[in-house]
Parts: C-alpha cells; sequence; structure tokens
C-alpha cells in the first residue's frame, strides 16, 4: 500500500484518501456564456495521460483537506504534492 | 503398512517428545519438531494422496512451500481445509487427510482470533537463511531498526538441512550466535513462522505469523491463531532462498520420487531416512552431496544417474567410495512402481546404454530457481540466466536488494557475503553508518567442481493419451498439454498458463513454472532471454481469508450505527433494515402480523389519527458563516438565500450534471446559520460534497460545515392527531396553524421530565400535518415515551420506515437513490418548482439546457396502477407499450422504483420513470412480470389528496 505525503500531515497510508481527478480543471467563470461543447468538455473530459499527472486528492480519514499532487500513472510514483493555491510545481 | 524410517540419531526433533497422529484413518507416531511430511516419511509413508485428473497415486516431493504433491486436508486440532503436508507442524492428535486436488472448507464457523500488527523499521530481511543473517546482522550492527521474518520454526534456512561447518564449528553455532546478538539488540524484531507473502510500494510488506498452530490443542484460546505484519520499511533485504527444480520425465510422478535437497533436509532436520534404497538423477553438483550423505547415513544409494558428460572428479571419487555408481551423460528415461517406486529406467543420451535400477526412491535435482517472487511483486524486472536455467533479479530497486540463492548465488559462501553486503547497501541507504565489516565466517562447503548443465525434460510418449511426463503434478498438466496449447498458437506464457491451468495451484507453479516456461520456448523455437515470464503476485504462499479478515468480521466487519431510540425498537418488536451502516425500525408488527398488514395498519394511523417515527438518522449539517447563503444558493437549485430566519425551505441538490443527488429541507437558524438535512445514506456525501467546493473551487466563501447527524433524535409526528399530541408535551408552544405554519421552525421547553429543549419543524413527507420534533440525543427516549404516552387517547402509533415509504409515495414524492439514479434531472422528477430561474448560475443549472437534457423523450417520473388493484408490481420491473411480449429486442419504455399496496387508497400503486412520462398520462402500458403481461395505466406521480387539504390538519 503506498504512502501519500499529505502536504499537511505527512505520509499517510493511501486508504486514508479520496481520489479527486485531474487537477487544474476550474469551475467556469461563467457557465451561461460556454457553448453545450465548451460546457460538456468541462463536464466530461478530463485526460489520461500516461506518464506525470496533475491530480486532486482529499485526506478524508485525516485532516479532510484537498491538495494536488503530481503522479506517475505508470509507476504510481508521486512526484510532488502541493497546496491547491500553489502553481504545479515542475518535476522531471 | 508403515515401518520405521527414523534413524537412531541425528536431526532437530526432539527425540523424547512422542506425537501420536492419525493421517488417511491410520494411527501414527512422530516426534516435537517433525513437519506432517517428515512424519509420514519416518513412518515410511511417500504417498500421500492421487492426483486430480489421473487418479495417480502421489506423494512428498518436497520439504517446504514448493510442495506439488502433498495436499492434506486437517481435521484436528484445527480445521483447514487445504494445506502441504511440508509446511504443517506436527501436534499431538492432529488428524489429517490427504486431499485429491480441491479442499473442503468447514461448515462450522471459524470461532478462533486473528488479527494484524504494524511494524517499522529501517531495513526488513525476510530469510533467516545464511544471507539473511548476515544482512540483519550488519543492519542491526549499524543501529538500524531492524526485521527479521523467517517461515520456518527456527532460523538458519538451507543450514538446516545441510551438515555444513562455520568456522570450524557446525552451522548451527553459528546461527545461534547470531540469532543471539540479533535477539539481545535494542531494536532487532525476530518473527519466525512468519512468511512474507507480499512486497508492495514504498516498503510495504505483508507477513503471514503461524502464532499458535504449533501448540496444537494446547493454544491458548486467547492468543491470536495467525496474525498479519504490516510492515512498512525503509529498506528490504529478500532473502527467500531458492526451490530445486525437477526434471521432467516419463512417470516424474510417482511416490519415492523427490527433490535431491528434500532429502537432504529430511536427513539432516528430522533424522528420516526418505528410504532404503535410493537412485539420484541430477545436472549439476548439489545432488551429489545429497548421495553421499545419504549414503554415510547408512542408505543404499546404487547410482547416480549425471545428464553431464563432465562429471565432478572429487565428488564422483567419493561416491565410488561409498559404492555409489556415476553415470556420466545418462538420464532418467521412466519409472515402474504404483503406490510407490519400484525401478528407473536409465539411458544414455547418445544412445547405446541402457538400464533398469531397483530403487524405491529417486532423488531429482534439475537445478535451482530463485525465489524471486518479492522481488517481481515490486515491480523488479527479471532476467534469465542461462548457467543457471532460471530467472534472476534483473535490475536494482532503490529501496529493496536480492542476496543470496534469492539472487543466483549458489554457494554458501557467497550466500553470507552477498548477505552481509546487502545488509550493509540497505543500512547505508536507510541513513545509516554500517559498523566495521562483519566478518564473514569460513564454511568448509566444498566448490562446485563442474558446471551444472540445464535439462528440461527427457523426451517421452509423444502420444497424449500416454503422456505421463508431468510439468504441474498438481494440476496434472503433461508435456503434450503445453504443446496442445502451443501448437493451438498460444504463444504468450500468461496464456499458456491459462490455456493448461499450470502454475495456478496452490503452489503457483513454484516448481512447474520454470518448467513450463522453458518447454514452450522450446516448442516455438524462441530463446527464453528474450521471452516474458510470468507475473509473480501476491500472495507468495496460501494466505486464509480469516486471516486477512483478522478482526474485522462479525460485529466488527463494519461499524453498525443505532440511534438513540434503537432499544425501545428493540425491546418493541420492530424489525430493521440496515440503510447504510444504520439499523432502522422498519415497521413493528404485532402478534400475527406480517409486514404487509403491519404496514397497512401503520399507514392507516399516520393517515387517520397520530403515528410517530425515529427520523433521527436523517443526515444534519450546521453551516455556519457570513458567506452561507451565498454558499447555498450555488449547492442548492433553489434560492435559499431569501429565506427568512425561521423559515424553511425544500431543496434538491445537483451534480455539475445537472443531476440530482440528494434533496432535504434547509433551515435558517440565523442570517449567517443555517442546518441543512440530507438523506439517510447521502449525509457523508453531502458533507463531503460541501467541503470539496468550499476548499477547491470557492475558498474565499467564510463557511463551516459541520456534522451533527447524531446530536439530535429526531421524531416526526405525523396525522390529524399530531397537533393535539404536539400540545398536550409543548403546553407553551401556540401549536395553531396561524402561530405555527407550515415550513416553519420553532423553539420550545418541552413539558417532560425537567424541560427538554426543542427545535420543532412543521415539515411533513406524507402530506398530513405533521411536525419533526428534534432534541439533544440524550433526551430522545425521554421525548419518545413523552409523545407515546401524550398520543394514547388517539392510539399513537410507531411506524417505520416501509409505512414512511409507502406515506411519502402516495404524495409522489421521491427517494434520491430508489425513485433516482444518477441519471435524472429535477425536472425529469416534476420538480421544476425547486429550480430557480432568478439564480445567475448554481451547481447544474449550465447542464439543464444541454440539448440532451432537454429531450422530449426522457426518462420521467410517473405514477402507475395496476388494472388489477390486488397485483403488486415488482420493484425494477420494465414496462412496454405493446400488450404481448414482441420478438426481441423489446423497447423498454421504463422502470417501476418504488412499488406499494396502499391503505388509503386501498389498492396498489408504483412510481416508474418511464420515457415521455408526463405526455403519456392516461395511457395503458404493460408490465412483463413472470410470464404475464400486468396492464397498468400511467398516472400523475400525487395520487392522495392532490390538493393538498391534509396538510395543515
Ligand atoms: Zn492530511
Amino acid at each position: 500500500m503506498q504512502l501519500i505525503p499529505c502536504p499537511w500531515c505527512g505520509p499517510r497510508e493511501e486508504v486514508e484518501f479520496h481520489y479527486g481527478g485531474q487537477a487544474h480543471v476550474s469551475y467556469p467563470a461563467d457557465p451561461a456564456a460556454l457553448s453545450d461543447e465548451e460546457w460538456a468538455r468541462f463536464v466530461f473530459f478530463r485526460d489520461n495521460p500516461r506518464g506525470p499527472f496533475a491530480e486532486r486528492w482529499s485526506h478524508t480519514a485525516g485532516c479532510r483537506r484537498w491538495f494536488n499532487a503530481v503522479r506517475d500513472t505508470r509507476s504510481y510514483e508521486l512526484h510532488a504534492v502541493y497546496r491547491l493555491d500553489e502553481e504545479r510545481p515542475v518535476t522531471t | 503398512m508403515s515401518a520405521d524410517f527414523r534413524l537412531p540419531s541425528g536431526g532437530r526433533i526432539d527425540r523424547d517428545t512422542r506425537l501420536r497422529f492419525t493421517f488417511n484413518g491410520q494411527s501414527l507416531a512422530g516426534r516435537k519438531g517433525d513437519t506432517l511430511a517428515s512424519a509420514l516419511l519416518a513412518n515410511g509413508l511417500h504417498q500421500v494422496t492421487t492426483s486430480i485428473k489421473y487418479g495417480r497415486p502421489r506423494g512428498i516431493m518436497a520439504a517446504g512451500v514448493e510442495e506439488p504433491n502433498a495436499l492434506v486436508q486437517v481435521a484436528e486440532p484445527f480445521s483447514e481445509p487445504m494445506l502441504t503436508a511440508t509446511t504443517v507442524e506436527l501436534c499431538d492428535g492432529l488428524v489429517a487427510d490427504g486431499l485429491v486436488g480441491h479442499g473442503r472448507l468447514d461448515t462450522e464457523p471459524d470461532t478462533a482470533r486473528y488479527d494484524a500488527k504494524h511494524a517499522h523499521c529501517d531495513v526488513l530481511v525476510v530469510g533467516a537463511g545464511p544471507a539473511g543473517l548476515a544482512a540483519a546482522l550488519t543492519a542491526a550492527r549499524a543501529g538500524s531498526r531492524v526485521v527479521l521474518v523467517d517461515d520456518q520454526n527456527e532460523a538458519g534456512g538451507s543450514l538446516l538441512g545441510r551438515d555444513d561447518y562455520l568456522d570450524e564449528r557446525s552451522s548451527d553455532a553459528w546461527v545461534c550466535d547470531v540469532i543471539a546478538e540479533l535477539a539481545a539488540a535494542p531494536d532487532v524484531l525476530l518473527l519466525d513462522r512468519t512468511t512474507a507473502f507480499g512486497a508492495y510500494q514504498d516498503g510495504f510488506v505483508l507477513a503471514l505469523q503461524r502464532r499458535t498452530d504449533d501448540l496444537g490443542f494446547d493454544a491458548p484460546r486467547h492468543v491470536s491463531r495467525h496474525r498479519i505484519w504490516r510492515i512498512r520499511a525503509k529498506q528490504t533485504v529478500i532473502a527467500t532462498g531458492a526451490h530445486e527444480r525437477p526434471i521432467v520425465f516419463s512417470d516424474n510422478d510417482r511416490p519415492g520420487i523427490m527433490l535431491a535437497g528434500a532429502a537432504r533436509t529430511y536427513l539432516h532436520r528430522y533424522g528420516v531416512q526418505v528410504g532404503r534404497r535410493i537412485g539420484v538423477f541430477t545436472t549439476n553438483d548439489s545432488a551429489y552431496h545429497a548421495a553421499i550423505e545419504l549414503a554415510e547415513a547408512g542408505m543404499d544409494v546404487p547410482v547416480l544417474i549425471d545428464a553431464r558428460h563432465t562429471v565432478p572428479p572429487k565428488l564422483s571419487a567419493e561416491c565410488a567410495t561409498r559404492g555409489i555408481d556415476v553415470y556420466p551423460g545418462h538420464v532418467v528415461t521412466g519409472t515402474e512402481g504404483q503406490e510407490r517406486l519400484t525401478d528407473v529406467h536409465i539411458r544414455s543420451i547418445t544412445g547405446g546404454h541402457a538400464d533398469t535400477v531397483v530403487c524405491d526412491t529417486l532423488l531429482v535435482s534439475g537445478g535451482w530457481n530463485p525465489a524471486v517472487h518479492l522481488f517481481s511483486q515490486l515491480g523488479g524486472s527479471l532476467r534469465y540466466a542461462p548457467e543457471l536455467g532460471a530467472y534472476v533479479p534483473g535490475e536494482s530497486l532503490s529501496s529493496a536488494r536480492v542476496a543470496g540463492s534469492a539472487a543466483g548465488a549458489i554457494e554458501l559462501m557467497a550466500c553470507i557475503e552477498q548477505g552481509a553486503e546487502a545488509g550493509r547497501a540497505a543500512v547505508t541507504a536507510a541513513g545509516f553508518r554500517p559498523a566495521a565489516e562483519i566478518p564473514v565466517p569460513f564454511a568448509d562447503a566444498r566448490a562446485d567442481e563442474a558446471a551444472a548443465t540445464v535439462l528440461w525434460r527427457v523426451p517421452g510418449s509423444e502420444n497424449a493419451e500416454e503422456d505421463t511426463q508431468f510439468v504441474d503434478l498438481q494440476r496434472d498438466v503433461t508435456v503434450s498439454d503445453v504443446t496442445r496449447a502451443t501448437g493451438a498458437g498460444l504463444e504468450s506464457l500468461e496464456h499458456v498458463k491459462r490455456y493448461t491451468t499450470i502454475g495456478t495451484a496452490h503452489d503457483q507453479g513454484k516448481t512447474s513454472g520454470m518448467l513450463a516456461a522453458a518447454i514452450v520456448a522450446e516448442e516455438l523455437g524462441a530463446d527464453l532471454a528474450d521471452r516474458r515470464p510470468t507475473t509473480f503476485r501476491p500472495p507468495y504462499t496460501s494466505v486464509s481469508f480469516a486471516a486477512l479478515g483478522g478482526r474485522d468480521r462479525g460485529e466488527l466487519y463494519d461499524p453498525i450505527r443505532v440511534t438513540a431510540l434503537h432499544d425501545w425498537h428493540v425491546a418493541h418488536g420492530a424489525e430493521f433494515e440496515d440503510v447504510g451502516q444504520w439499523k432502522r425500525a422498519r415497521h413493528y408488527p404485532r402478534q400475527g402480523e406480517d409486514m404487509h398488514a403491519a404496514v397497512l395498519r401503520e399507514c392507516r394511523a399516520a393517515r387517520e389519527g397520530v403515528a410517530l417515527m425515529d427520523g433521527s438518522t436523517l443526515g444534519k449539517i450546521d453551516l455556519q458563516g457570513p458567506d452561507a447563503a451565498e454558499l447555498l444558493d450555488m449547492l442548492y437549485t433553489n434560492m435559499m438565500s431569501t429565506l427568512k430566519v425561521g423559515r424553511i425551505r425544500y431543496g434538491v441538490m445537483c451534480g455539475i450534471d445537472g443531476m440530482v443527488i440528494d434533496d432535504g429541507t434547509v433551515i435558517r437558524l440565523a442570517d449567517d446559520h443555517f442546518l441543512l438535512t440530507t438523506t439517510t445514506g447521502n449525509a457523508a456525501m453531502v458533507l463531503d460534497w460541501i467541503e470539496e467546493w468550499l476548499q477547491t473551487e470557492w475558498p474565499h466563501l467564510r463557511v463551516f460545515a459541520t456534522s451533527v447527524t447524531e446530536h439530535w433524535v429526531t421524531v416526526p409526528l405525523v396525522g390529524p392527531k399530531s397537533r393535539d399530541v404536539l400540545a398536550a408535551v409543548a403546553p407553551d408552544l401556540d401549536v395553531s396553524n396561524d402561530a405555527f405554519g407550515f415550513m416553519t421552525w420553532q423553539d420550545a421547553v418541552l413539558d417532560v421530565a425537567d424541560g427538554i429543549p426543542a427545535r420543532i419543524c412543521r415539515i411533513s413527507f406524507s402530506g398530513e400535518l405533521a411536525y419533526e420534533i428534534n432534541v439533544n440525543a440524550w433526551d430522545g427516549l425521554a421525548l419518545w415515551e413523552a409523545l407515546i404516552n401524550a398520543g394514547e387517547p388517539y392510539g399513537i402509533t410507531p411506524y417505520g420506515t416501509e409505512t414512511m415509504h409507502v406515506l411519502r409515495a402516495e404524495k409522489g414524492y421521491p427517494i434520491v437513490g430508489q425513485d433516482t439514479d444518477g441519471t435524472v434531472t429535477p425536472q425529469d422528477l416534476g420538480m421544476s418548482w425547486a429550480v430557480s430561474k432568478k439564480k445567475a448560475d448554481f451547481i447544474g443549472k449550465r447542464s439543464f439546457s444541454r440539448a440532451e437534457n432537454l429531450r422530449p423523450d426522457r426518462k420521467q417520473l410517473v405514477g402507475l396502477v395496476p388494472a388489477d388493484p390486488t397485483v403488486l408490481l415488482p420493484e425494477g420491473a420494465h414496462i412496454i407499450e405493446s400488450d404481448h411480449l414482441p420478438e426481441p429486442p423489446v423497447r423498454m419504455l421504463g422502470h417501476v422504483t418504488s412499488s406499494y399496496d396502499s391503505a388509503a387508497l386501498g389498492r396498489t400503486f408504483a412510481l416508474a420513470l418511464l420515457r415521455s412520462g408526463r405526455d403519456r398520462i392516461g395511457e395503458k402500458l404493460y408490465a412483463p412480470v413472470d410470464d404475464q403481461l400486468v396492464p397498468v395505466t400511467v398516472t400523475e406521480t400525487v395520487l392522495y389528496d392532490k390538493e393538498g387539504a391534509r396538510r395543515d390538519g
């Protein structure tokens, strides 16, 4: 079982966390201004890369805080965790 | 028939402790320290069972977890459906039977205790053989926290099955010294009888410890029988040894044919002769030691058949002095015997010489397969080592190292050196400075003299009907089964494995997997170096579900949530249903009533008199902060910011896709303070949903959300007489409709006990005049009993969730999750009235105008009444247009979501999601139920009190 380093609590077992999908997909400022297609892209479309992926996690059984992580979808290795108000860090 | 095959001396057994046991109905005796297998062999018994497909006699082939044949079912002292005789520690009174392939689960519940424990360390060493001991000692001397796990009942690993000397002392002395030093170190945890069966990311290793099995009937009940160790290690040293590989030849499965190393183990560890007259068939030097040692122990070893043309000169000479005829360049081509081997056919590889040797035992060694399982589980890639004929670790991992024969080392000195080096590297990587070099003891073990050859099989009959060249003995898979798979075009080893079932038995192919890989490669004309081995997955050995479940079974399997009134419901005969983790009273049957009768009676009481239920499970979320109203406007489809203090509004929540996810009421307690209710099953989801939006999208909103579900006992008091009952318990409260209107709330002190503070809401989920009385959970029972007393003159009736469902359905109120399924919009439910047109935005709003959500043929919630008022439609029943079942595919118009018998309507009715449902009101449709088509009429959702006349009493 993987250890996930919560930015607030430190490394904890993955069962304490919930996955929240792709990060940096913001709720549109004015949904009414979007075409059906643009709105559908926001609602239904997410990236599914092979390799580093910025995604959201919630430490549901711990501090209950959301945070972002860059995880390699091939190895599951977490390259970085960062707070929601931080930029995606550069990872190798 | 049994005879004494125990040597007069030697072995590590306790000769003074005689243990009685029963195998296949035969009473036998062994010694403390025996395994079931060694005890059987000591009695001269090789055959354990017969094989699963062909019913061929099968015996003990190995001395450890790799055993493919000797499956047993243990009846006493503890029922176990399937174990290998080679891993069962003998205890007094053991009763076991050989098993033909399939175990049988005991029908009695397993009442033993199982548990789990966490351990954290700098260095985990798996295996207490020569390499593992050297690694652990090195890591411990550096001052790191070390966990050493080993699956045997004592440390030593391969040393237990040999007679080597280290630094001119018995290897036993060295093992004892190392273990003593480790045991005295402050941060070393030694776990024997513990099998590391799974290696995962971030240094996580699962191990199974057998804590009391060796104690038999004396096992203390309060000690957990098995324990799962959840070990988290910075660095892991895998020193798991190697499994000897058999060679495939015709009739290679007879009892008496066993691995050469196993025979050494039975000799040195258990003082057992595996036979009287012993042949040896090998491809490498190691079996020479077996031949020599067995001969020295008094067994007759007439022949050693070596597939190599170049044989080790010194070892051959030693054989000669012991009367062992070495046959270079020879192979075994077949055997004879039924319950036991009688003869071995040998032949020169180049042709010419052939002979038959009378033997009751044949030792086989085709080389050694490193136990790379844990390394492979970690994702480590494997490399084919042609000199070994086996896969070895093919890369180095940053937090796991492999040492000793698990890494392909053959010789004892190399194993110890590799172990010490791995320990040094691990402890350094974990941030420690290794102590001065660990002195590696000098082993007297003779170095190999001649290179091993790799021989997978001695070709036998090509006729599948006659083929007895067994590759996987447990699955009865032969060479021709493998060639049939490759002949059918299968190339991937994974596919061949599934096609033939090779390697899928309890042993997961520990002796057969490499052979299968090689034979497939041969058939395909491929080089093993270019082939991908099958993936090793946990568990390395079988682990019982009971052990994995640990304490998390029965009551502790999942939390059970009960309300503060639960004991009252139990005392009054309630039947319960599970709603998520909650136990909810479903109905309160009286003497002789079934659920149907009880529910009709409870419904009638609610519609005609007064009834009450325990609604405490309703999710409750306290929302506070200056921006709470703004948040609620985004969360709910309706406008909540305009709600006045003192009032209540029903609300619907949608996902961003516009589909309903929950509904409930919002109570405004103050400008910046609300109480939300959610459906029982969605309370946690809604709290998470609120938190997610607050944290990820709108962190600028100053709002706190807190779950207060268990703080309150909530009692809906329902029916035309509810006002009278409320007035009786709340004499200070003006309960008139003018003073206490629908969808408002009031705080009051009830005339119950010393005065109970209560928050009373005029909310109705039944259409009747109703109040929802909320009190502190600890006042709940007093409230409930006061209401029962006050309502007695009106025949107050407790009702359960089933009645609640009927009452709400009669009014067409949907239940999220029952009448909706994540594809239903508020508009589909006929709740456009709950969707704000004024708000610029809220979650889900933009999706309502998507073309898909505007289709006129969407499924919409409607009522259904069967033509026959006594017919109850099953929930989930489909609805079709035609009055006969057409040829498939049949066009489904929708399905029944709720269905009940109604006391108020005097008939059955249902709710359904129906394509273009609202346009179909009045239409006659059909529901196929069993072999019949039930005619139904589509109606409005509200079937009772359409005018809403009953709401105010
Ligand atoms: Zn946390």
